[in-house]
């Protein structure tokens, strides 16, 4: 099957709706702008803006707690907020899934992307977290299904990165 | 001053006494998980022993995935103020199930008694109001408590309370600090699978 470039967040929403995730948390990003259309429109889902994305590591604890699955989306600059946050889901064993979109890579334009750009996926290591990193559309959808039975089944930190390739050049002159 | 302020073991005990099945509670780390502990352990606790800034989320998670339970965050005014922002996210969530109350003593007491910002003036219950809290409780007396207390029994609304308590520090009481233990014990509790 031939996956169009543009329906890969498409492909990530069926992928948490056939994992029975019911809260989402984001800090609203461009990559993720379809995503969160998709995620707020959806009356079985709470999409939950958060102020940073630290928020949303808590909100997934608390979800879990209560017997809900959560996912929380972020782009790679949000990942270094999170990290002692993160804490809390290695110590209680809590299930996160993270869907990251990346910055600071292919064709970045912005210099002040890259300092966390290029430390995302150590840094997702050293806190443990299972990576599924993307570069092609065609991938998106068995990485996402993976990711979701992973973070849910195993109780574990799991984190799909989308490359820059795949989320497109952002236009900064219109 | 500080003689007229509430005793925290007194007012964490007030509020969780005779609590049924359907109060959930979230202790900030540190002295209000000390106090929720002393209060007597309970599966449906989740003692934070960190995560500092996030027991305001947690009890937003667990409100919004319990919607017919309730959810009581009591936390400290040092592990608020790490986490403002999240009150400012649950003013727009809303949540009917929910309570944040927040034991202001004005100091970091866990790390030497360092003056917090609320010492600095910075008014919680303002804040929360700021943040679209519609009910706001300043919480200075035992009446004020009891009231606070009758509510938390029956909860229909997000409330915030910020209860001026005294700066003392009572002799610690640990809690189980395994926090899968802890987790697994809390879902079992409620019967969750998901």
């Amino acid at each position: 099957m031939t996956v169009q470039a543009g329906q890969w967040p498409d492909q990530l929403f069926d992928a948490i709706k056939r994992g029975g995730v019911r809260q989402v948390g984001y800090v609203p990003d461009a990559g993720h702008a379809r995503l969160i259309d998709r995620c707020r429109a959806d009356a079985d889902i709470h999409d939950v803006a958060l102020t940073t994305e630290e928020e949303g590591v808590a909100l997934a604890a608390g979800a879990w707690l209560g017997g809900q699955r959560a996912a929380l989306l972020m782009q790679s600059s949000g990942l270094g907020n999170c990290i002692n946050m993160l804490s809390l889901a290695r110590t209680c064993r809590f299930p996160l899934l993270m869907l990251i979109t990346m910055r600071g890579e292919w064709e970045e334009f912005n210099p002040w992307q890259v300092p966390m750009g290029s430390i995302v996926d150590p840094v997702l290591k050293l806190c443990e977290a299972e990576v599924y990193r993307v570069g092609e559309p065609a991938d998106v959808a068995a990485a996402a299904a993976r990711a979701v039975r992973q973070a849910f089944g195993d109780e574990r930190i799991v984190a799909v990165v989308l490359s820059q390739q795949l989320i497109g050049r952002k236009v900064w002159t219109k | 001053m500080d003689q007229m302020r509430l005793g925290r073991r007194a007012a964490m005990a007030a509020l969780v006494k005779d609590r049924d099945d359907d109060l959930l509670v979230v202790p900030g780390l540190g002295s209000t998980t000390w106090d929720l502990a002393a209060a007597g352990d309970n599966p449906r606790n989740f003692y934070l022993w960190g995560a500092m800034g996030g027991a305001a989320m947690i009890g937003l998670g667990l409100a919004l995935a319990q919607p017919k339970r309730r959810v009581a965050v009591i936390t400290g005014d040092g592990e608020m103020l790490m986490g403002l922002g999240s009150l400012a996210t649950i003013g727009n969530k809303r949540p009917s199930n929910l309570a944040v109350i927040v034991f202001d003593n004005g100091v970091y007491g866990e790390t030497g008694m360092q003056p917090s910002h609320t010492q600095g003036g910075v008014d919680l219950v303002r804040v929360a109001g700021a943040c679209g809290i519609a009910t706001c409780l300043d919480v200075r007396d035992e009446a004020a408590l009891a009231n606070l207390a009758a509510r938390l029994k029956t909860l229909h609304e997000t409330l915030f309370a910020r209860v001026l308590i005294a700066a003392d520090e009572p002799p610690r009481v640990l809690p189980l600090r395994d926090g899968a233990e802890l987790k697994d014990r809390f879902r079992a509790a409620l019967g969750v699978k998901a």
